[in-house]
């Protein structure tokens, strides 16, 4: 065991400061440490994406980095898509197509889907299969996640303009 | 006639569920904490089988931030070992200790659990636990170990766990009178549930009061208390099991692991909350497996298409142990139960062989025996369609179970209370536009191209009642639930059940069920599950049956307090309670419309007592019901899948997915869909992809989701599902399960289109997956 070390990152745009072992995952650090349990933990081995955050905003696998090598990094959770009770318009689409069901895999596909949208805001459905197979799913076969991503490219993409 | 507000069963309303689980603020086990809890990791088995020697604890306990270390011995005097009783004549029960003791039988099987004050310093030391292994010769090949040892359990003298035999008719003179016999070996390989959240759980031991609070992955709570109760030797009050949001189960989390029972000892031991939270390696190396059978099936028919027998020798692996509650059973029996399928099969013998070895236990998992049913009896109807020259669809037409036969017992006992398989055939082919799809096939055939049609037909029996156990021979109840429906003084609906969910939406669709029958607010209704210490007795979700069961349940309680609602309110009303109409949470005199209460004003009558209530009526507006299905009640389908081969890189690419199903009345038709397509998914991984790859030795090749591969999003089809919507009519509420049927019938479909697909080869799929190994090595001998 090593001697803790200090990370500061900020999260959902709140600084944060914290001690951990060099050793500690980013994802235990936001969960443990932060207690922003919303970022789930399923294979441990950069497969399943349960546990993408973006970082710098892009997506990244938060159980494949260290809490140190995210030091002074700005790190966005699923805790910080809705913004005052209101649905991110992913998230609402998300609940309007079905695009969850056990709600596991649901915050590492929420931020993979954000990153698509960001790099390629009006996706074909091709396209946002390919985006979205960083991370499985083992409930929803897929169908109502990629309306999702269909119908929330539609509202995103006319807000931006104004 | 009193009017409810019936819009709310079958309306697509979005789910209670989503708000939590969007916004990162859902509950599961490894989100909750306990003050002063301490972490376990588990010493597990290097080898498939081994005798367990010494147990050198001391350098780990040496570790800074180690609590404890604790062998079986430690444990025993704590917990008796699980045991799957039976009342089937010939099994042979298994015990399972919460840590092996003496000998170990399939690789990751845990020996020790160190406990520590974090997950990580708990890792580190079970590292440094020493064992003293001797490994033995591993039982892998289940055909070699049913004649001859070593045996898995040497207790048993044999590795055949369990035999049975279903027989109907006269099968050798049907085979001597047929025209055609088709026949083959068929082989499923092994599968995982790979459920996205592992295993964990969480024991906190009250020390005062002398009481346990488990929080577990279950789907079972339960179960999981009452057998607790005896393992732990507790009474079963001083016993609560919660399921808080869990993260998918698909069956294998219906199974009490070791890993539940050592927690919940150690966390009595030491007196502090103890929690478990398993990886991935864990979760492939030790949660139930699936499937893993070899057929040998024959097929007799006369010279029109018409079934005239079927027999089939069934060889199941269901690895080291007999899991509780089901039993090795399960998977095993139910492939000779469902073999006859949705057809008339006069004359059927089903023989089923389950067969111990080193590996990891079989359990229940998503269609249970029938996915490898309809893979067998749908492949050799096409092979023998393929013979006699008819189409696929037709053969199925000539030989269906028809809906004036019901409810018909088939050939192997299960009793469908409808038969609408011709029905679902015809508007799959109809959504298909089945006429296309053949004309494509003879373009694409032209041009030079493997492109395949599949269908495949099943039924299944949901909601199964007390007539027919869940699993047969088990000694568990799995034919009731119970509901209570609870309105208090402030006009809010509370409704319990002891089902627990693993992502099925429950919340939402019963409480569309309660607010619908009752007349109640959609909003007004609140459902609580998955907490034995919360509502009525009951054993968990599994096998289709929470909408028939727990539904009928919600159906009974939701009519018996509506019922006291109207005489409260017509009391209050002046009127007589025939003549008041309810909904929306409100009741009023039918025709005048300003006479009305709210539904809230009848609660605070019904708290309050006094004048407020007719003369003696019983205070209070709750009700808890029970329900039992008795039979169960048939759910089935036709899958049609349209493939295309690659033969350059021996790939099946899926192009087009297509259900028409009888899930009787449709609860949430939005939930349906996606119970449905998730099962499917599900299948096509079964199908194509997945497959867990032991080697001779007993060890696990596929412990990584790089090795065991499930669908991603690229891997499936566009889909079209549609519901027949025909009510059952032996349920309450006439509900059909859904849950499982995607699961059935793809492999089934997938397996035929392939095999269509490559009929002018003269190959034929035997072998589920389909890998593109497999598929090399099939188009290299053409």
């Amino acid at each position: 065991m090593s001697e803790p070390v200090t990370v500061r990152l900020t999260v959902n745009g709140v600084a944060h400061e914290g001690r951990c072992e060099p050793r500690k995952l980013l994802v235990d650090f936001i969960r443990e440490d932060l207690g922003l349990t919303g970022t789930h933990v399923g294979c441990e081995h950069g497969i399943c994406g349960a546990c993408t955050v973006l970082i710098n905003g892009e997506a990244a696998r938060s159980c494949l980095m260290l809490a140190v090598q995210a030091n002074g990094a700005e790190i966005a959770t699923v805790e910080g898509l809705a913004t005052g009770g209101t649905l991110h318009p992913l998230q609402e689409a998300f609940r309007e197509h079905h695009g969850l069901q056990c709600g596991f895999c649901t915050p590492g596909m929420l931020m993979t889907a954000l990153d698509l949208l960001r790099v390629n805001p009006q996706p074909t459905e091709a396209e946002i299969r390919e985006g979205i197979s960083a991370v499985l799913c083992r409930c929803t076969g897929y169908h109502g996640i990629v309306k999702a991503v269909e119908a929330a490219a539609k509202v995103l993409v006319p807000a931006k303009r104004v | 006639m009193i009017s409810r507000s019936p819009s709310l069963i079958g309306a697509r309303v979005t789910r209670v569920e989503d708000a939590r689980l969007l916004t990162g603020r859902g509950r599961y086990v490894a989100d909750l904490d306990a003050p002063g809890a301490v972490h376990v990791a588990f010493v597990r088995s290097p080898h498939a089988a081994a005798h367990v020697g010494r147990i050198d604890v001391t350098r780990a306990l040496a570790e800074p931030g180690v609590v404890a270390c604790l062998t079986a011995a430690d444990l025993a005097p704590l917990a008796r070992p699980i045991r799957a009783e039976s009342r089937t004549r010939g099994y042979r029960a298994t015990d399972l200790g919460a840590l092996a003791s003496g000998v170990v039988r399939h690789q990751g099987e845990a020996v020790a659990a160190v406990v520590a004050e974090s997950r990580y310093v708990a890792e580190d030391a079970a590292d440094l636990v020493g064992v003293d292994w001797e490994p033995l010769p591993a039982v892998t090949d289940p055909r070699a170990a049913a004649a001859a040892g070593p045996f898995v359990h040497a207790d048993l003298g044999t590795n055949v766990i369990l035999e049975r035999e279903f027989r109907t008719g006269e099968v050798e003179p049907a085979f001597r009178a047929a025209t055609l016999v088709v026949a083959d070996r068929f082989r499923f390989h092994r599968h995982a549930a790979i459920a996205m959240e592992n295993r964990a759980c969480l024991a906190a031991w009250d020390t005062g009061r002398g009481d346990l609070t488990l929080h577990s992955t279950t789907q079972i709570p339960g179960m999981i208390r009452d057998a607790l109760a005896d393992i732990l030797d507790l009474p079963g009050h001083r016993i609560r099991v919660v399921a808080p949001d869990v993260g998918g189960g698909f069956g294998m989390k219906t199974i009490l692991y070791p890993e539940e029972v050592a927690v919940a000892a150690i966390a009595r031991r030491l007196g502090r909350p103890v929690k478990w939270i398993g990886d991935r390696r864990e979760d492939l190396l030790t949660s139930s497996q699936a499937w893993d059978e070899q057929v040998d099936a024959e097929l007799a028919v006369d010279g029109v298409g018409h079934i005239l027998g079927l027999r089939a020798t069934v060889l199941c692996d269901v690895g080291a142990y007999s899991m509780y509650p089901w039993t090795a059973s399960i998977e095993a029996v139910q492939v000779i139960s469902f073999l006859p399928g949705p057809y008339r099969v006069p004359a059927y013998r089903g023989a089923v062989q389950a067969v111990a070895t080193n590996k990891a236990p079989m359990g229940p998992y998503r269609g249970v025996g029938r996915p490898v049913s309809a893979f067998v009896v749908e492949g050799l109807l096409d092979r023998a369609a393929r013979r006699l020259q008819l189409d696929p669809g037709e053969i199925r037409r000539r030989n269906f179970v028809r809906p004036d036969e019901a409810p018909y017992r088939s050939a192997s006992g299960v009793v469908w209370d409808t038969a609408t398989f011709a029905e679902c055939l015809e508007r799959a082919c109809r959504i298909a536009d089945y006429e296309g799809l053949r004309r494509q096939q003879q373009e694409a055939r032209a041009a030079g191209r493997s492109f395949g049609i599949g269908i495949a037909s099943y039924v299944e029996l949901t909601g199964v009642g007390s007539a027919i156990p869940a699993s047969p021979g088990a000694d568990i109840s799995t034919g009731t639930e119970g509901a209570t429906v609870r309105v208090d003084a402030s006009g809010t609906v509370t409704a319990t059940f002891a089902i627990a969910s693993q992502g099925q939406g429950h919340e939402t669709t019963l409480a569309q069920v309660v607010a619908g029958t009752l007349g109640a607010r959609l909003g007004d209704v609140r459902v609580v599950h998955g907490d034995t210490a919360a509502g009525p007795i009951g054993s968990g979700t599994y096998a289709s049956r929470t909408a028939v069961i727990a539904g009928g349940a919600a159906v009974r309680a939701a009519e018996a307090v509506r019922d006291k609602a109207l005489v409260i309110a017509a009391h209050l009303l002046e009127a007589s309670a025939s003549d008041l109409d309810v909904a929306d949470g409100v009741i009023s005199v039918r025709g005048a419309g300003d006479r009305r209460v709210t539904l809230r004003e009848v609660a605070r009558a019904a708290y309050a007592a006094g004048r407020r209530l007719p003369h003696g009526l019983e205070p209070g507006l709750e009700a808890t019901r029970y329900y039992d299905p008795y039979f169960g009640t048939a759910s089935g389908a036709t899958h049609i899948a349209v493939v295309e081969i690659d033969r350059a890189v021996a790939a099946v690419r899926l192009h087009r997915y297509v259900i028409a199903e009888d899930c009787g009345r449709v609860i949430n038709p939005l939930v349906v869909e996606g119970q449905t397509i998730g099962g499917l998914a599900q299948g096509v991984g079964a199908a194509l992809l997945e497959e867990v790859v032991y080697d001779g030795g007993g060890q696990l090749l596929t412990g990584t989701l790089l090795d065991y591969l499930v669908p991603m999003a690229t891997d499936m089809p566009p889909i079209t599902v549609e519901h027949l919507d025909r009510p059952s009519p032996s349920t309450l509420g006439g509900f059909r399960g859904v849950g499982e049927g995607g699961t059935i019938g793809a492999p089934a479909a997938i397996a035929n289109a392939v095999s269509d697909a490559l009929a002018p080869l003269g190959i034929e799929i035997t072998e589920l997956p389909i890998t593109p190994e497999r598929l090399f090595q099939l188009l290299a001998v053409c």
